[in-house]
């Protein structure tokens, strides 16, 4: 049973936001990009060249594809998470606040829905 | 938002101090990162979209202006990975007296300047 009162929730803004999901959320993201981010940074460096063969022929491996999907999914989630905490932290006005992060909640979902779709299509083919 | 005028804290007379600066950049860092992922995502699409759509982002990717922002995201990248990794010990509540939280900082810097050189010297230059 939540000691939050409905009146605190509806409020939104300030405590009682789950904040402790927030925090979880976060250091989760950033144990998982640790071996992603990592293993990103070692296939660029193992890569031939950036031509449109050697990345497509790169990227078509099921092994890359299952973790380029991972990578970008907890990039975005970290990066949704972090942006929220400098909006919080900058962005003063109550109004400023919500649409500022209303559009980096947006971006972020839009973004990564689209990347996470064009790995499909590569790994897929068309 | 307030027009009450109360004392603020002191933080521009504080000497600064590694831990001052690096805390600093991991948020900008962060912030620069974001801005690297939308450049991720935009070499995803393109080669999602075929050889045309991605000659176009070579062209500007492989240009040699970009190599700045590609070196500025390698330093980012490094940096807020090695300095992420301070931060999850210090969730665990290790490595927080001021020793080892300047030597932590120091290896930081180290590791990123090493690896950031590393990679920008076989990768992007």
């Amino acid at each position: 049973m939540s000691l939050v009162t409905p009146l605190s929730r509806v409020l939104g803004l300030g405590t009682a936001k789950g904040a402790a999901e927030h925090w979880w959320m976060q250091r989760l993201t950033a144990v998982a990009l640790l071996p992603l981010g990592l293993w990103f940074a070692l296939s660029l460096l193992g890569l031939a060249d950036f031509g449109y063969a050697t990345v497509l022929a790169w990227m078509q491996r099921p092994f890359t594809s299952i973790l380029m999907l991972l990578f970008v999914v907890a990039i975005g989630y970290h990066s949704f998470l972090g942006v929220q905490v400098v909006i919080e932290d900058y962005v003063t006005g109550k109004a400023l606040k919500i649409v500022a992060i209303m559009g980096s909640t947006l971006a972020h979902a839009g973004l990564a829905i689209a990347a996470v779709f064009a790995v499909l299509k590569v790994a897929f083919g068309s | 938002m307030h027009a009450v005028q109360r004392p603020l804290s002191p933080y521009w007379i504080y000497r600064w101090q590694i831990t001052m600066w690096l805390s600093s950049l991991h948020r900008i860092t962060g912030l620069l990162l974001s801005l690297g992922a939308v450049a991720l995502g935009i070499w995803l699409i393109a080669l999602a979209n075929g050889p045309a759509a991605y000659a176009e982002i070579g062209a500007i990717a492989g240009s040699s202006w970009f190599k700045v922002p590609l070196i500025a995201w390698t330093f980012c990248f490094f940096f807020h990975l090695t300095n992420g990794v301070r931060h999850l010990f210090w969730d665990a509540g290790l490595g927080f007296d001021k020793a080892r939280i300047q030597a932590s900082g120091w290896a930081v810097v180290v590791v990123t300047l090493i690896a950031t050189t590393a990679f920008a010297l076989v990768v992007i230059v």
